[in-house]
């Protein structure tokens, strides 16, 4: 059972001070949800924990199963099981889905051991059915020319077909109808066992009627300021933030520019 | 300071010509573009100076090949481009200036194709030939134009009679092993209603060869008729090329071109599509790998003369090392080419900081009533497409090599022969490594 632990995590960007000491654990088997409203530093944990160039980590430490992440590059962090799910995926013309994907499964799978053609197009055919997805995305260009629910679909395929360890799911509700944002529950509902952990960010409730998380945290001015189980979700839909606020006499700030 | 003199004189030119039993035609355009020759200036392509390069001086005009008895007897590098095993094949193979193999399906002779050796056809075919050789790129246009008409040693000639649609490719395989200076001439003619594929490669069998290899080749679209011409050029470090690439359209023709360009020595390619009849279209698609210390510019010209043409340009070039690639677009409607359209688009991925690339879109309009557009750009490999790839397991190196591969894509997933196909990606896989 895979851990990713966060602690004591400070991120600068542009030598601006976003996360100011986040600590989190998330275990193989559970569902974790971060809310909190727009530019609290929830995007900005998603990029450190992946790696993202433009952020720098300048205090703290995550691990995986008492791994240093943070000395990994990010196609390292990849193999070593962690995914992120991103916000705005990157189009790559020229090189198809299915290129694409099967590249990503054989860079796990390392040499010698790459998945049979036979094998890799039954597993994405299956998964890809299950995603209600046109089978003709795996021949077109990777998220180019995709509409916003087609490239979150996309991600979650891609979730789907590299069984990683620990994913991140950095606002995969943003810009979804209610029947792509079904759909996309589905898929991250169908990973859930014992092996998987995930760490859901959204600043919307909505997200959670359909994958119900076992924690729920609220990220604000850069730290986790409050954590609980489901019901805390419910309460932030129903009363907003400001409650939290006055709890802990937190003034607005915006720490995080909108990406 | 170069030498000017041209190496060759009339007396060699008239033997030549009457050795290989050429037409009186043939041997007066060419005496008389030797005369030329001395005296046009050497073409003038954008921002490379090529007054030092060495298109002139050569000691041997002519080696001799033994044709092949098979295929079999191909070099391995060759032998993969072509399908040895179907019987009705329709595939040209030269060795330098000789035709070692040439084999066309017989359903294509019944009804009429052509598709022969150039030797050949000015021999068979004399008063077809000569209607079309040296029309669509002119004697007077420049010195390295006149010379070649002058010195033509190599070459091919395809016909396709009114209305026949050849529905496989036509292959030509021009294999450069010992030639010091390759003249050759292709040309293509889709008379009225007519549609041929077309798919050339240019490969040097030695790493390193100092020769000139001077092509032109001129594609006739006639009305309603439809061209798709594919070319993977792979000659070797120490070659120094000329190619002049060049279609006409007549009405409602289309003429369709995929180039990889994959050259290791020294290039100016020009590749020109002149859409003369009304409603006429023409496709350029062209990449292009550089790297060493070659220089290569690559000018692609779309000229709009008929009304209600289409034109479009797509150039993608990677530069590696200390290489230089200058990309030349031009889009150029005339006056009366009303309701025209000019697209263009030129990308240049620089992968290393000594190398120079330039994309020049240029447009040039002299009519009210058209569309024009234009997109240009020189950068290096987006970092966020990297993070995006690499954040799904895959190595930086593997990373960049995905994204190289998309960026030529435009170009070989026209290129309609498989085997083809995969040679370009295997050159593009060698030359980016």
């Amino acid at each position: 059972m895979a851990t990713l632990t966060i602690k004591d995590l400070h991120v600068a960007i542009d030598g601006k001070e976003i996360l100011k000491g986040v600590n989190l654990e998330i275990k193989g088997g559970e569902f974790h949800a971060i809310m909190g409203p727009n530019g609290t530093g929830k995007s900005t944990l998603s990029a450190a924990i992946m790696g993202h160039p433009k952020y720098e980590v300048t205090k703290g430490s995550i691990t995986l199963d008492g791994q240093d992440v943070l000395e990994m590059e990010v196609d390292e962090r990849a193999r070593a099981g962690l995914f992120l799910a991103m916000q705005y995926p990157s189009e790559i013309s020229g090189v198809t889905n299915a290129d694409f994907l099967r590249s990503a499964i054989n860079a796990r799978r390392g040499e010698g051991n790459e998945i049979s053609l036979m094998k890799f197009i039954r597993q994405l055919d299956e998964k890809m059915a299950f995603l209600e997805m046109n089978p003709d995305m795996a021949h077109r260009y990777l998220n180019e020319g995709f509409s916003g629910g087609e490239k979150k679909r996309n991600e979650i395929l891609q979730l789907m077909m590299l069984q990683p360890k620990i994913a991140i799911l950095d606002e995969i509700d943003s810009g979804l109808d209610i029947d792509a944002l079904k759909v996309v529950a589905k898929g991250v509902n169908e990973m859930r066992s014992s092996d998987f952990g995930c760490l859901i960010i959204t600043h919307y409730q909505r997200l959670l009627n359909y994958i119900t998380p076992d924690y729920v945290h609220v990220m604000m001015q850069g730290r986790i300021v409050k954590s609980g189980g489901p019901e805390l979700a419910q309460r932030l839909e129903a009363e907003g933030y400001d409650w939290i606020k006055k709890e802990l006499g937190i003034e607005d700030e915006v720490v995080e520019q909108e990406a | 300071m170069i030498e000017t003199k041209l190496p060759f004189d009339q007396q060699y030119v008239r033997s030549f010509s009457e050795g290989r039993g050429e037409p009186d035609w043939l041997l007066h355009v060419r005496l008389q573009a030797l005369a030329q020759a001395e005296q046009l200036p050497l073409p003038k392509p954008d921002k490379t100076k090529i007054d030092r390069w060495n298109f002139t001086q050569f000691s041997t005009h002519l080696v001799e090949s033994a044709p092949l008895s098979s295929l079999e007897e191909l070099p391995e590098e060759v032998k993969v481009l072509i399908d040895i095993d179907e019987e009705q094949k329709n595939v040209y193979v030269q060795r330098d200036h000789t035709c070692a193999y040439v084999s066309l399906a017989d359903e294509l002779k019944e009804k009429g194709v052509i598709f022969t050796d150039l030797a050949t056809a000015v021999r068979e075919h004399s008063e077809l030939v000569q209607k079309y050789f040296m029309d669509g790129v002119k004697v007077n246009e420049h010195r390295l134009a006149a010379l070649h008409a002058a010195l033509v040693n190599g070459g091919m000639f395809v016909y396709v009679p009114k209305h026949v649609q050849v529905n496989v490719p036509l292959q030509a395989v021009y294999v450069h092993e010992k030639a010091e200076a390759l003249f050759n001439h292709v040309i293509i003619v889709a008379d009225v209603g007519s549609k041929v594929t077309y798919v050339e490669n240019y490969i040097s069998t030695c790493e390193r060869s100092e020769a000139i290899v001077n092509i032109i080749a001129e594609v006739f679209a006639l009305d309603d008729a439809q061209v798709f011409f594919g070319a993977v050029d792979s000659l070797a470090k120490g070659t120094t090329t000329y190619v002049n690439r060049r279609g006409i359209t007549g009405r409602h023709a289309r003429i369709e071109w995929a180039l990889g360009l994959m050259n290791d020595g020294n290039t100016i390619s020009e590749n020109v599509t002149r859409l003369i009849g009304d409603g006429s279209f023409g496709d350029t698609k062209t990449v292009v790998v550089s790297r060493g210390e070659q220089v290569q510019n690559f000018t692609t010209s779309v000229i709009h003369y008929g009304k209600h043409t289409e034109g479009y340009i797509l150039k993608h070039g990677v530069v590696k090392d200390e290489a230089t690639s200058i990309f030349n677009g031009i889009g150029k409607i005339e006056h009366g080419a009303s309701k025209s359209n000019a697209e263009q688009e030129s990308r240049v991925l620089m992968l290393s900081p000594k190398g120079r690339g330039d994309a020049n879109p240029i447009l040039l309009i002299d009519e009210d009533d058209v569309t024009a557009g234009h997109a240009a750009s020189v950068g290096r490999v987006d970092p966020t497409q990297l993070y995006y790839l690499m954040s799904r397991g895959i190595s930086k190196t593997e990373a960049e090599r995905l994204i190289i591969h998309g960026f030529l894509a435009p170009v070989v997933n026209e290129i309609p022969i498989e085997r083809v196909k995969k040679q370009l990606i295997e050159v593009i896989e060698r030359k980016v490594k």
